[in-house]
């Protein structure tokens, strides 16, 4: 670990300009990825400002009657909120499908959004690695790539974003609150995490002097089915191979009305196709119906050289979802019994 | 005593325990030691090839630190490496850390920091820098020339002769299977860390290590080290799992030894979790079995061939074919070793080392020849079940795998079970019931193990020895076993152990120890109380009467009292096996599995597993109990989780946490129900206790795998049986 200096930030303003004095500096939430990114000297800040006392712990509503999470309410915080088992079921199945409860206990909601890749390459610093080290090469692409991208990877950077809880916001289409020294900046989640594209030591489109303050989900107006379902590689605690997050209304019919679908584990961001979305609108939820839009959701998808069964079981699993929503029989996170 | 009042055969809670709970069973890196330097490792990125250069002027600057020790600095060692040589070592030269500028392995020690605190040791590390020239590198085992090793590993079994005329019999048989299996590599993660703290005295050196045998560290460290005219103790009170990685002495100790002599001072060196990837891991195999039965399903022919990986320096063996020549009974049989060098770290000893990686090809082609007879697989096992090892030619000292398949289908609910495959189902999940037997070593240390046992002045027994608990019960069971020699409550016994000063115990391995070094106790226990019998009729004061105890707190402090403070003692040795070789001695076990696998998702749930052990006297079941369950567990990560990942490309160990190597979590654990079914062995041992350490572990995984097969049809020949494994044998079929 590379020693650093420790300041205490008493003000959001504060933290701001704390992180443009020292462009190396990093925030501190709960700790649980940086500090092990900094055990592994992955990560090396000079300036560690924790943010721990700045008011932003809070669950509100919002004006027009969505809800507002504060950048460090906890995950285990967000998940149990009556506000979010409610109207937001969604996001908490997500979240209690991550991790373990010790660290949800600890992980914040910026520190989830802002988590870094499990690339095991990323991991080690005795090897190459463009996103770590710019320029050094990917030794996954020729190397171990099981759980790697397939889909939106570039030549640079196969890396996946691995969190559970921006699956849902995805799905549910949630807004991230963010202050740097212009002001207030709103946005949408599925601009905040990148592609890697020539530049995969980005992550995300924040700035390095901005401060995540919270997000906002949108109001929901309708009771949405929903399903969370995380295939990995053991019943509990690892991360996702494949993920999906349904979010889904039906209407009087039967017919869809609204359909918000995204996928984990297979990208350097939760992957949505709106187009694909906008097909399944009106159409009855019937399994035929589904695997076409599974199809579309997955055919830009490109294998590398172990990862291939990852497109179908990404198929297979948004199918097993929709129809987890549609039948109101959502998957559990603690009966690890998939049905 | 009658048996009612014995104390050996009741399940007693580990002694151990509520120290443990409370914090004062005390493991190698937590002792206080005054003046103590920390240590931290730097290792190699490469996986062969020379060291260049070492900058280390970052590093020698970082503040803290003490000294950097590389093999251009490093104290003075013997260069012959059979000096080297440790009691479970295998043929070739074993690897010494900082020895030259050649580099091994990815993740060899190149370099040893020495700090004031832990910390800046770490710290100070990751400064230093190291250019290598790089060699081509070899890690991929199916790419690399086998061989057959050319020198035995001394204390391993050979493989069995060949009998009769395997190839033949197999081309001329009926019914017949050939099939190719892989085991990746497994490593070990026991919780504690390998860890040493050196105190370092002028007389005396004392080294706080893990390991599972206190004396051949302290053997090794006097000549590795030229520490011949000090005195050398190695403690090991306690030790937080050892599963066959502590048998050797570690790269811990030795470098923490090599820096307090260069420094004499004390050090410390805990391995971090990634460290412990280069330690050695359970050996990668390539298989294949080829079984031929008549129509009656009478095994016919058997051949068996392993390929097991091995390091450059060193030629690893374990028993993988150990069995395949004894469990059931055939007159063709066919067994090849060979091993193919990887740069890597050696391959050392996992919990039933070999057995366990051999038993997973031999059981699940026994269910596949189960099948292709249209035989349900317990028959075919029956069918062919022996009462002689034929690869020997004698007895066994007892042989109950009977009863355990009785006993263990009975609690299953074999016979409830549709042979066909894919044919039992419930909602979207496929139902398979499999089974497998297992089978272990029943060995007695063939080192003699010592024990003492003494009258201490405050009326309590004090047994010793060197013997190390690792975590399997040892305490207990020794105090169990001496409270009943001694005819006194338990808990007038303490038992102190893993402690090199203490009588001479050899390594604590091959489920031996409550064997052995309880025989050991047995016997000194039986002198003692001989002599205080006689001593207290002498002296008047044997006040017994039946039922009670050998002699009451009263009598005991009229006979200590006579002898004016003076204690009284008795030393019992164990020599090797009481039979020489008139027997054949195992444990066996049955297991059966249940695992309901999501087909479309290829997710596997190991929903319920019976485990059936024969292990002749079971001294405690409550501890016995627990040594089969984390066995079984063991076997749960063997067949769906453990694998460590290698890049080849760039010959490194990819796996460097708990994230990236997978073992069970509580989720993937169900139900594991363990029957310990009577079997009384007056041959194996003076206790009639054979060991349950390791045979736990060994069906396990083919009896998951033979259930997978049942409930999806598809043979999943090679371990771990992961999700995309099973995904492409799914998109295979269909
Ligand atoms: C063993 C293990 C298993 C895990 N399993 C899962 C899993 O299955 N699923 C899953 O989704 N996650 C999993 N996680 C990851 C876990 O969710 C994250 O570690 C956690 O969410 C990070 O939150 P934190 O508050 O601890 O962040 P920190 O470690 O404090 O910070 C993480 C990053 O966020 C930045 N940051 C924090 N707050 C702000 C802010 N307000 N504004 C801007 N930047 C900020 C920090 O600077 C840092 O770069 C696992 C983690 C571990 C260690």
């Amino acid at each position: 670990m590379k020693r650093f200096t420790y300041v205490r930030a008493v003000s959001i303003d504060q933290a701001i300009e704390s992180l443009s004095v020292h462009p190396d500096a990093k925030l501190l939430a709960g700790g649980t990825n940086l500090v092990d990114l900094m055990k592994y000297d992955v990560a090396t800040p000079t300036t560690i400002i924790d943010i721990n006392d700045l008011p932003l712990r809070e669950i509100s509503e919002t004006a027009d009657g969505g809800l507002r999470i504060g950048a460090l309410v906890t995950n285990s915080d967000v998940a149990v909120h009556p506000s979010v088992a409610r109207h937001y079921p969604l996001l908490a199945s997500a979240i209690l499908a991550g991790a373990s409860a010790q660290l949800r206990n600890a992980a914040t909601v910026a520190g989830n959004l802002m988590q870094r890749t499990r690339c095991s390459y990323f991991y080690d610093v005795l090897t190459p690695c463009n996103k770590r080290a710019p320029g050094s090469g990917c030794p996954a692409r020729p190397g171990l790539n099981r759980n790697h991208a397939i889909l939106g990877a570039s030549e640079l950077c196969v890396a996946t974003h691995p969190s559970d809880m921006c699956v849902a916001l995805a799905a549910i289409g949630a807004t991230i609150i963010v202050q740097g020294p212009n002001g207030l900046r709103a946005i949408p989640l599925a601009d905040f995490h990148r592609l890697p594209g020539d530049a995969p030591e980005k992550d995300t489109t924040l700035f390095g002097n901005e401060v995540i303050l919270g997000i906002e989900l949108p109001p929901v107006l309708e009771h949405h089915r929903y399903s969370y379902l995380k295939i990995r590689d053991r019943l509990s605690y690892a991360f996702a191979i494949v993920s999906a997050a349904v979010w889904l209304t039906i209407d009087d019919e039967a017919a869809i009305s609204t359909a918000q679908i995204a996928l984990g584990g297979v990208a350097h961001k939760p992957w949505r196709n709106t187009a694909a979305e906008a097909l399944l609108i009106g159409r009855p939820a019937s399994r035929v119906n589904f695997e076409q839009f599974a199809s579309m959701l997955l055919s830009g998808a490109v294998a590398l050289s172990e990862n291939d069964f990852k497109i179908d079981l990404a198929r297979r699993t948004v199918v097993r979802a929709l129809e987890q929503a549609a039948s109101r029989t959502p998957q559990s996170q603690s009966d690890k019994r998939i049905h | 005593m009658d048996q009612e009042q014995t104390v050996t055969g009741k399940s007693i809670f580990r002694i151990d325990g509520p120290p443990k709970v409370r914090g004062e069973a005390k493991y190698a890196a937590e002792y206080k030691v005054p003046d103590l330097l920390h240590a931290y490792v730097v290792t190699a990125s490469i996986a062969k090839g020379r060291i260049l250069s070492i900058d280390l002027s970052a590093a020698r600057q970082f503040p803290g630190v003490v000294e950097i020790l590389s093999h251009k600095n490093r104290p003075w060692f013997w260069p012959v490496s059979f000096l080297y040589k440790d009691a479970a070592g295998p043929p070739g030269k074993p690897f010494m850390p900082l020895y030259d500028d050649r580099v091994h392995f990815s993740g060899q020690p190149v370099a040893l920091v020495i700090a004031e605190s832990y910390e800046a040791a770490r710290d100070a590390a990751a400064l230093v820098g190291v250019t290598y020239k790089a060699e081509p590198h070899a890690t991929d085992l199916a790419r690399s020339p086998a061989f057959i090793p050319r020198k035995h590993r001394i204390g391993v079994a050979p493989v069995p002769h060949p009998t009769g005329d395997a190839d033949r019999a197999f081309a001329s048989a009926p019914v017949k299977i050939e099939a190719a299996y892989t085991t990746s590599p497994e490593n070990h993660h026991p919780m504690e860390l390998f860890a040493t703290t050196v105190e370092w005295g002028d007389n005396i050196v004392t080294v706080y290590d893990k390991t599972q045998s206190p004396k051949s560290v302290e053997l090794f460290l006097k000549v590795a080290f030229r520490l011949i005219g000090r005195k050398v103790r190695v403690v090991s009170s306690y030790v937080g799992g050892g599963f066959g990685l502590g048998l050797r002495p570690q790269q811990s100790v030795f470098l923490a030894v090599m820096a307090a002599k260069s420094l004499k001072r004390s050090v410390r060196l805990v391995l971090p979790r990634d460290h412990m990837f280069a330690l050695g891991y359970r050996a990668n195999t390539v298989q294949t079995v080829s079984l031929a039965a008549d129509e009656k399903g009478r095994l016919q022919a058997i051949r068996h061939k392993a390929i097991a990986a091995t390091s450059q320096f060193e030629d690893a063996q374990d028993p993988i074919l150990l069995f395949s020549a004894s469990l059931y009974r055939c007159d063709n049989v066919k067994l090849n070793y060979e091993l193919a060098k990887l740069d890597t770290v050696s391959p050392c000893d996992m919990r039933a080392p070999g057995a366990a990686t051999g038993m997973f090809a031999l059981e699940s082609a026994m269910d596949e020849l189960a099948y292709a007879l249209g035989a349900d697989p317990l028959a075919l096992r029956l069918t062919n079940y022996t009462e002689r090892d034929q690869s020997e030619n004698r007895p066994f000292s007892s042989k109950a795998l009977r009863e355990c398949y009785a006993q263990g289908s009975e609690r299953f609910g074999w016979d409830k079970r549709s042979h066909a495959p894919r044919s039992m189902r419930e909602d979207k999940e496929l139902i398979g019931w499999g089974m497998a037997t297992g089978a272990w070593e029943a060995a007695m240390s063939p080192a003699p193990a010592r024990a003492e046992v003494r009258l201490r002045s405050d009326g309590k027994f004090e047994v010793t020895s060197s013997i190390t608990d690792i975590g399997t019960g040892t305490y207990t069971i020794l105090s169990q076993i001496a409270a009943d020699e001694l005819e006194t409550p338990i808990e007038r016994i303490v038992v102190r152990l893993g402690d090199s000063a203490l009588p001479f115990n050899p390594i604590q391995g091959g489920s031996w120890t409550a064997a052995t070094s309880g025989a050991a106790v047995q016997s000194a226990c039986r002198k003692l109380k001989a002599k205080i019998t006689s001593q207290a009729k002498k002296a008047g004061v044997l006040d017994r009467r039946p039922g009670t105890e050998l002699l009451s707190a009263s009598a005991l402090a009229d006979l200590l009292k006579l002898r004016r403070g003076g204690e009284l003692s008795a030393t019992g040795t164990m020599f090797s096996p009481p039979f020489g070789k008139r027997f054949s001695s195992a444990t066996h076990a049955a297991v059966f599995a249940e695992v309901r696998v999501d087909e479309e998702l290829s997710v596997v749930r190991v929903t319920r597993i019976v485990c059936a052990v024969a292990a002749g006297r079971i001294l405690n079941p409550t501890t016995a109990r627990s040594q089969i369950i984390g066995a079984t567990v063991m076997g749960i990560g063997k067949a769906l989780h453990e694998d460590t990942a290698y890049d080849h490309n760039l010959g490194r160990c990819m796996a460097h946490s708990f994230g990236d190597y997978h073992i069970p979590s509580n989720a993937d654990v169900y139900d594991i129900d363990v029957v310990f079914v009577d079997e009384t062995d007056t041959q194996v041992s003076p206790l009639g206790v054979k060991g349950v350490g390791e045979i736990g572990v060994v069906a396990v995984a083919p009896a998951i795998a033979n259930a997978i097969f049942h409930a999806t049809g598809q043979r999943m020949r090679d371990l771990p049986i992961t999700i995309d494994r099973l995904a492409r044998a799914r998109s295979r079929a269909s």
